[in-house]
């Protein structure tokens, strides 16, 4: 019996909408169609009046969901595709993001970004967005990169008050699975040491978690000792545990599967710059995605992103320092 | 209406003078639309997410004068404490949204709170009103929005302001259609189109709308034409309006036809009027004098968060202990 990262999602949204009958789902084929990747399969019929179709309207959508929330609700919107939310982007970043800073009523709504890219899906279907939505002051940005994260932080994300933009990544929708839904249950905000190691850090979120491990065993073979430290969530960043990651490994390379300019890296990689120069025995390093739209062809993507490869090289490059 | 014409003649000459914190919009010649609008609306039952020229509706809706100069003036004591100012004030856990600078955006919003209501089992009885101009309805905003409303068949009413002018830019680099309400059909919603410069015409067709709404009609969208008789704000002198449309039939100012109105239909005399103008002189300079007097926000003192929770968290929030 295993338990996808899908499943946990769906679980999740579940045990959201028996325990709290402020919870109602908002999004393009979610009802009896039960979501585009099946996110909600049944989740309708269980739950009546609590699961509902949206017109294909992201900006009415989010602006629905804002204006549910006012009044006492915590909706779920889940976008299609992250890449949609674009479409969105006005009620996320103008409306929900500073409407507690304005007016001082929170909004406690969630949005499922399904995230990231996997073969074949190609420009529209394959963006991470959460450097973008990190940017904004008044938002929350989760990225679970296992089973039991993508459920308890799904739990734990609708009960806080303020917009949680959730990075479910589509690549570990099926792929990743885990013998339960338990887990340690960290508490937002908290990163996580998801293999210790004392050459060098590998500071990452969401399914690079699982390309650095694969990196950091081949490394393994040489006798390096890589320490992946995942980060779940992008916003709030917690400096602490990748500072003392730093503090005991003198080097740090940060991955995201993000365009590569500005973005979640980025800040890792200045904030750490920042407060923990005296820290780096070598030059900081960053690895994402290249500079050009997600390209569809398999081959073309599989070189596009981030790989365990081009994170060993990235790694040799910064342990040769 | 003449409430928020006397308080909007004295915004403006405090913009003149300097002592504004930002810009200044008025709602001059709106006033009989957004009265209309705001008197058809029931404060703590309905929803009323006002547009940039709506003081006449939100004072008619409830809100206090003091709001306004509060947040004119920059005193941290207003409903935005400094941190937003001028039209964006709002009192969302009163029904009145907060709106943003972003048109259209309130449409979907209002929607989203008449739909809490039905999950919470409380809509029936409950109107949700937005105003917006003619700029308005060419964003993307206010197609999703009403189109949402219109599936969930939810009571919301758009009034459409169209006072011919999106700050510059006329009607004709606005829309094609003949008339703005010919939207409503497009929607599947009610739609009504009134004078915006004659008082009774549209708190009769306005508070129709309205009726229909509440009484399950789902959206309605009242098209009221009109112009406004000032500048997109105190800063543009309204050089591109001819003048032509100035001298005709919606140049005319709405305060003027409504004082006729109410002397010709007995609804008041003339010395009643010029009471209450005298009354509401005073009730403004109040508000003023008070607002001056307030303190303003203490960047040294100010929560310098966006965030309602506080990081870090100590342990996992669990949906059973946020409650």
């Amino acid at each position: 019996m295993s338990v996808t990262y899908i499943d946990a999602i769906r679980e999740a949204q579940e045990k959201l909408l028996r325990d709290d009958p402020r919870v109602f789902l908002y999004g393009q084929d979610i009802a009896g169609f039960g979501g585009a990747f099946k996110a909600t399969k049944g989740l309708a019929d269980q739950f009546p009046n609590r699961v509902f179709d949206a017109p294909i309207s992201e900006d009415a959508m989010i602006g629905m969901a804002v204006g549910a929330a006012i009044e006492g609700m915590r909706p779920i919107v889940e976008m299609q595709f992250a890449d949609f939310s674009s479409v969105a982007f006005n009620q996320i970043i103008n409306q929900a993001a500073t409407h507690f800073y304005r007016t001082g009523i929170p909004i406690p709504i969630t949005v499922r970004l399904p995230s990231g890219g996997t073969p074949g899906s190609g420009p529209f279907h394959s963006q991470s967005m959460e450097g973008i939505y990190a940017q904004y002051p008044g938002l929350v940005v989760l990225t679970p990169a296992t089973v039991s994260d993508a459920y308890h932080m799904l739990l734990d994300g609708v009960a806080l008050d303020d917009p949680v933009i959730y990075c479910e990544h589509k690549f570990l929708y099926r792929w990743l699975k885990a013998k339960s839904i338990n887990g340690d249950h960290l508490p937002i905000g908290q990163a996580r040491i998801t293999r210790p190691g004392k050459h060098a850090s590998v500071v990452t979120y969401s399914a690079m978690v699982h390309e650095a491990v694969r990196a950091a065993e081949r490394l393994a073979q040489d006798g390096w000792e890589i320490e992946v430290v995942d980060l779940r969530s992008v916003k709030p960043l917690d400096l602490d545990t990748i500072l003392a990651s730093v503090a005991r490994t003198g080097r740090l390379l940060a991955v995201g599967e993000a365009f590569p300019w500005g973005g979640v890296t980025a800040e890792v990689i200045a904030r750490v710059t920042e407060e923990g120069f005296h820290l780096l025995d070598a030059p900081p390093q960053r690895l994402n995605a290249r500079d050009t739209p997600v390209p569809y062809h398999p081959k073309l993507w599989a070189a596009h992103r981030p790989t365990p490869e081009s994170i060993c090289e990235a790694l040799r490059k910064l342990l040769s320092f | 209406m003449l409430r928020a014409r006397i308080l909007e003649n004295k915004l403006s000459s405090l913009y003149k003078a300097g002592k504004i914190v930002g810009g200044v919009y008025l709602g001059r010649g709106q006033e009989a639309v957004s009265a209309s609008l705001g008197t058809s609306l029931i404060q703590g039952t309905d929803f009323f997410a006002p547009l940039i020229r709506d003081q006449a509706g939100r004072t008619a809706f409830g809100e206090p004068l003091i709001d306004c100069t509060r947040t004119y003036l920059g005193s941290v004591l207003g409903p935005m404490r400094g941190r937003d100012g001028n039209i964006h004030r709002g009192r969302p856990s009163m029904g009145m949204p907060a709106m943003i600078s972003h048109l259209g955006a309130q449409v979907p919003v209002v929607a989203g709170m008449l739909f809490a209501k039905r999950l919470q089992g409380t809509l029936a009885g409950r109107v949700g009103a937005t105003c917006i101009g003619d700029g308005a309805t060419s964003t993307g905003a206010f197609h999703e929005g009403i189109n949402l409303a219109a599936i969930e068949k939810l009571p919301l009413v758009v009034v459409v302001a169209n006072n011919q002018f999106a700050y510059s830019t006329p009607n004709s680099r606005q829309f094609a259609c003949v008339d703005l309400i010919e939207k409503a059909r497009g929607y599947g919603i009610g739609g009504f189109s009134v004078d915006g410069t004659d008082l009774l015409a549209s708190a009769s067709v306005i508070s129709e709308a309205v009726r229909r709404a509440r009484e399950g009609g789902g959206p309605q969208m009242v098209v009221a034409r009109l112009l406004r008789l000032s500048g997109h704000g105190e800063h543009d002198d309204g050089s591109y309006v001819t003048t032509d449309i100035r001298s005709g039939h919606y140049g005319r100012d709405c305060i003027e036809v409504a004082m006729r109105q109410l002397v010709e239909n007995g609804f008041a005399s003339v010395d009643e009027i010029i009471k209450w103008q005298e009354q509401i002189v005073e009730e403004v300079q109040r508000a003023v004098a008070q607002a001056q007097q307030e303190p303003v926000p203490d960047p040294y003192h100010e929560d310098w968060t966006a965030l309602a929770t506080r990081f870090p968290l100590s342990q996992p929030i669990t949906p059973s202990n946020a409650q």
